[in-house]
């Protein structure tokens, strides 16, 4: 069922605001042109090189908003190499139905089930990997 | 009348099944598809190289189904380009006419254009020099005659819609061409949203050039038409360059066939057009009228429904006057791909994004694009009560 992806826990999490940040250390956009989603991220390091903030503009569907706030909080303290494994540990959690990497991406499971909705979900985490060179 | 035409439709036989996205791709008749099979079984062959029978049939076949184009259209064979759909039609016609354009030259593109009828100009605009005008159009969607005062007589091509992917507004196609030809340019006119509609008539509208697809009017995928004024073809080079289109090649050049072959370089999509002219038989047997007047119906039934509906808006003409079963929507605090998921939950499937139309979305204000149900002959009130249900419950799911 469709109406299965829209859980309170996702509307909830893509009601979340989103601001760029001022004078960012690295910033990246994507966007899905299927369908319109288009992901700004902004990024604050810390001295070693680690995400300090993120902040961004999401112009994007409810479950890509949703990623996207979900990501915000899990972004402080990687690094790019982090950033680039867990787009792919979201990839294999969506397409091959791998374990959620962290609890809160339990939410999306849902969306597994839905190929052509794996990109909105996927995009923010792109977006971190490509912001820190990756 | 409508159960007897969706009688045709073997996938319309499906419970719950609710298809509203016709403007993307119609559905085929049953009749089409045993056609396209019973050619490939029975006379698959390159066509105008060989000798032999199946040759010869396959021959016949492609020439019937230029024909039949040609009657589709009220236009000669000659005139009659089959290509692999309409993009590759709109991309030929400006490789034709890039020759005529450089420096100083303007082209006017409407901003009601989906994607295949302005990138060619774009990327011809970049690589001959010459500038770009678009065309303005109505807040509600339609072209506005206003605007067609930026072509003058540096102006060589128009490039317009016969109707909007979008909004379905219906162009004056009759109204750009006096002011087109006025000013010395050729008209191409982006006719695949118009060809599902009935038969057109590009010589009496005025295009130089009409272009349409398959896949849209009934037919197969893999096919398309250009038509071009026999005048205007027999001026212009080939776009592109292979077999089928040549006459004598030399170490050093080659002439050009003549029209319309010197523009169907390679090997045609013979069953295709075998398909495609089976598909225009198909439409030539309704009763286009009673189709229109029916459709006009569901279409009022849809812009009164979904504007009763809270936060949605409508992205096009809000009479019925010149335009298309064609109705684009937004709803406020809705994702258009967020409503198209929802809908193809409950069988009803509809179109979410920009429609490969970014120009339009942009000079709307619609960044994050639109809803479009788009309807065709075998459309009946089941599916648009559908869609008026499913946009309701949609919105109760995501706010």
């Amino acid at each position: 069922m469709s109406a299965d992806l829209y859980g309170q826990a996702i509307k909830d999490l893509a009601a979340a605001e989103t601001a760029r940040l001022d004078s960012p250390d690295a910033s990246a956009t994507l966007d899905n042109p299927l369908c319109g989603d288009k992901v700004t991220l902004d990024v604050r390091l810390a001295d070693d090189g680690r995400v300090a903030e993120t902040g961004g503009a999401v112009k994007g569907c409810l479950l890509c908003k949703a990623a996207a706030a979900v990501l915000a909080e899990r972004a402080p303290g990687l690094g790019a190499d982090d950033a680039a494994a867990l787009a792919a540990d979201v990839a294999a959690m969506l397409k091959q139905g791998a374990e959620p990497p962290f609890p809160a991406l339990a939410a999306f499971v849902p969306v597994r089930g839905h190929k052509s909705r794996h990109g909105c979900v996927l995009l923010p985490f792109k977006v971190l990997a490509k912001a820190l060179g990756r | 009348m409508t159960s007897a035409i969706r009688e045709a439709f073997p996938v319309l036989g499906r419970a719950g099944f609710h298809y509203l996205d016709s403007a993307a791709m119609a559905q085929t008749p049953g009749r089409v598809v045993e056609v396209v099979a019973a050619h490939d079984l029975a006379a698959r062959a390159n066509v105008h190289r060989g000798l032999h029978e199946m040759a010869r049939l396959a021959d016949d076949a492609y020439d019937a189904a230029r024909e039949a184009v040609a009657g589709f259209l009220g236009a000669g064979a000659d005139e009659v380009v089959f290509t692999g759909g309409c993009t590759l039609a709109l991309n030929i016609a400006a490789r034709a006419l890039a020759g005529r354009l450089g420096p100083g030259d303007t082209v006017a593109v409407s901003r009601l254009e989906h994607h295949s009828s302005c990138l060619p100009w774009l990327a011809l605009a970049a690589e001959r020099g010459f500038e770009l005008r678009w065309l303005a159009v109505t807040a509600d969607g339609r072209l506005d005659p206003a605007g067609l005062s930026v072509i003058d007589r540096r102006c060589k091509v128009v490039a317009v819609t016969h109707a909007s992917n979008v909004t379905g507004a219906v162009t004056d196609i009759p109204l750009v061409a006096g002011v087109a030809h006025a000013a010395g340019a050729v008209l191409v006119v982006d006719g695949a949203q118009m060809a599902p509609h009935g038969k057109v008539d590009p010589r009496a509208l005025g295009a130089d050039f009409y272009a349409f697809s398959g896949h849209k009017t009934y037919g197969p995928t893999g096919v398309g038409v250009l038509w071009g004024r026999r005048e205007v073809l027999a001026e212009l080079p080939p776009a592109l360059f292979g077999g089928g289109m040549v006459g004598e090649v030399s170490d050093t050049g080659f002439t050009w066939a003549e029209p319309p072959r010197r523009f169907e370089a390679g090997t045609p999509p013979v069953a295709q057009a075998v398909g495609l002219a089976a598909a225009l038989d198909w439409m030539a047997g309704l009763d286009w009228p009673a189709v229109r007047a029916r459709l006009a119906l569901l279409t009022r039934r849809m812009l009164d429904g979904l504007t009763a509906l809270p936060g949605v808006g409508i992205v096009g003409p809000g009479e019925m006057e010149a335009r298309l079963p064609v109705v684009s929507f937004t709803v406020a605090g809705c994702h258009p791909h967020d409503l198209s998921h929802l809908l193809a939950g409950r069988g009803v499937a509809v179109r979410g994004g920009h429609h490969c139309a970014q120009p339009l979305m942009r000079v709307l204000g619609l960044d994050e694009g639109c809803v479009r149900a788009s309807l065709a002959a075998y459309s009946d009130a089941a599916d648009v009560e559908a869609l008026l249900d499913g946009v309701a419950a949609a919105i109760a799911v995501l706010r």
